[in-house]
């Protein structure tokens, strides 16, 4: 599904990541783990190329997305991506943060109709507008929060706003869904909230691709475990072998103090 | 001392009601206030644009399919240096060159149009405007549209460094969620980033409607009748300028007031469409 090759990616004269090849599958929940500033981040990042690799490719979907000639927005909509912070859109309502990007994708190509035969959808704004809300309706629903649709972010929770975000990942259709410490900024009660939320996802197949430091989700959930240390991928493993076994001097340095 | 204040103010009254100074008044009042409030949004627009355009990403980029065309155009040009030279290819890639960086030109002239703009006394701009460069350009226009028109190319300028303080303060998380889920630069920005920042910067805002209000008190150099001119034409009707100059300020007061409890009801407003809902 996304093919890694090579990846490096400096900021200025410091090399963040040092050459990271890996291959993530369809169906894979890939747990990401390693030591702060080791380039969790930053790996995350250049996978929907929120940073702009310096060298190496991304290839999602068979095409080069690294290549500063390929039309990325159009990929980013089949990748979802939640971030540590939430950012939900604060000048629109838990509903609109949740369909604004489908409804004006469907809105573009509502314009293109006439030319493309091969057209299924809505017909006009007002039935498109239904069809998204509709969507999105059942997101909330999914996430448990149908009845915060007219709130605005900042009247949640910080566990509700995350899972809104989860809901507005998922409205693009998302074929995978990137993490960033979903839970780091969250008070404690919320953290099972939004834990249940993403073990329901990898339930029903997603692809995901999580950073976070909830070990007890990587082995519960995770189909394989990195350990990102100083750039490079310093070890990979299915969860029970990398907690049981952890082969790398550094890697049980680190399992020793985070467990 | 009473007496003669009294005696001014029955000269005034005569001259402003029975002699129709008010009409003058009104008018002035009217331009006043239209020139201020055309010059905001003028300002408005040009601010919200140059705001854009400074905080645009600064390394020469086109988008994807401009410059997939291009390179698609310019491979099929031949390989050797000479024929490249007779095919034109450099004239070509030259102008992928210049479009590439035309954000960072673009900023460059827009530093220098904030910079001309508020390195001159707004009476010059008008003087300047109305006297010399329209006429050149063989435009005819009104002194009370080359008002409404410098005040806004004006405040343009001014509101354009509070437009881009009003970008900056708005989280970059917004910006990353709206690129996330596929939007174009453009589009985030217009969508998501510029509505919040206009709401941050409302207050601030107000206090340029409620300067550019006084300062528009110079355009009687212009010709332009407004609330200064008309009670100017009163004194000097009557050789009497005490209470025309007089009312003249309590009107000024009157607008700023008015235009400041406004702008409170209408930052209220907007906090509660903040919270609760
Ligand atoms: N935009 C940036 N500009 C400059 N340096 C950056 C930038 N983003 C990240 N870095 C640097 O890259 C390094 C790796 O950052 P990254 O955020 O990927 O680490 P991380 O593994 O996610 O750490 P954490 O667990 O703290 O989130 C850090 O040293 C950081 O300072
Ligand atoms: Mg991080």
């Amino acid at each position: 599904m996304i093919d890694v090759v090579d990846l490096h990616k400096s900021f200025g004269d410091h090399e963040v990541l040092k050459g990271i090849t890996t291959t993530i599958h369809e169906g894979e929940k890939v747990v990401v783990i390693g030591p702060s500033g080791s380039g969790k981040s930053t790996f995350l990042r250049c996978l929907n190329c929120m940073e702009d690799p310096t060298s190496g490719s991304i290839i999602f979907e068979g095409e080069d997305i690294a290549n500063i000639h390929v039309d990325i927005n159009r990929h980013r909509e089949k990748i979802g991506m939640v971030f540590q912070q939430f950012n939900l859109f604060n000048n629109k309502t838990v509903l609109d943060n949740v369909m604004l990007a489908p409804y004006c994708l469907g809105k573009k190509k509502l314009g293109k109709m006439k030319k493309d035969p091969s057209y299924t959808g809505p017909k006009t704004k007002k039935e498109l507008n239904a069809h998204c809300e509709e969507e999105a309706r059942r997101l909330l629903r999914r996430v448990g929060l149908e009845e915060k649709a007219s709130a605005y972010p900042s009247t949640l929770s910080g566990g509700q706003k995350q899972r809104v975000a989860i809901a507005r990942a998922l409205a693009m259709n998302p074929k995978v869904m990137l993490f960033d410490e979903p839970t780091s900024a969250l008070d404690p009660e919320m953290v099972g909230e939004v834990l249940d939320v993403m073990k329901e996802l990898a339930a029903s197949g997603m692809t995901m691709v999580v950073v976070t430091h909830e070990m007890g989700f990587a082995r519960e959930v995770g189909t394989r475990v990195l350990f990102i240390d100083e750039g490079v991928i310093a070890e990979e493993n299915t969860p029970q072998e990398f907690f049981a076994n952890p082969q790398t001097e550094r890697l049980k340095t680190f399992l020793s103090k985070v467990l | 001392m009473l007496t003669d204040f009294s005696l001014k103010w029955d000269k005034f009254i005569v001259n402003f009601i029975d002699k129709g100074g008010y009409k003058q008044v009104v008018d002035g009042l009217e331009n006043t206030i239209l020139v201020a409030v055309v010059g905001l949004v003028i300002g408005m627009l040009i601010g919200v644009v140059i705001a854009v355009i400074s905080v645009m990403p600064k390394y020469p980029i086109l988008p994807y399919a401009i410059q997939n065309r291009f390179d698609r155009f310019l491979d099929r040009f031949p390989k050797k240096p000479l024929l490249r030279v007779v095919s034109f290819y450099y004239f070509f890639y030259a102008i992928m060159w210049i479009l590439q960086r035309i954000p960072f030109i673009l900023q460059k002239i827009c530093s220098l149009y904030v910079a001309l703009f508020r390195g001159t006394p707004v009476m010059v701009q008008l003087l300047m405007g109305y006297f010399v460069l329209l006429p050149s350009m063989g435009l005819k226009v009104t002194a009370v549209q080359a008002s409404m028109l410098i005040f806004g190319l004006n405040s343009g300028a001014y509101v354009s460094e509070i437009m881009r303080g009003g970008i900056n303060s708005v989280d970059a998380g917004q910006l990353e969620a709206a690129r996330a889920v596929g939007f174009s630069y453009s589009a985030s920005m217009i969508k998501i980033v510029v509505p919040q920042a206009i709401k941050n910067i409302l207050p601030t805002l107000g206090n340029e409607f409620i300067a550019l209000i006084k300062e528009t008190s110079i355009i009687g150099y212009a010709g332009a009748l407004d609330l200064v001119y008309a009670f100017k034409q009163i004194g000097t009707s009557t050789y009497e300028y005490t209470v025309p100059y007089i009312v003249l300020s309590v009107i000024y007061i009157a607008l700023v007031v008015v235009i400041t409890i406004g702008l409170k009801i209408m930052e209220r407003w907007l906090a509660k469409s903040d919270r609760r809902r």
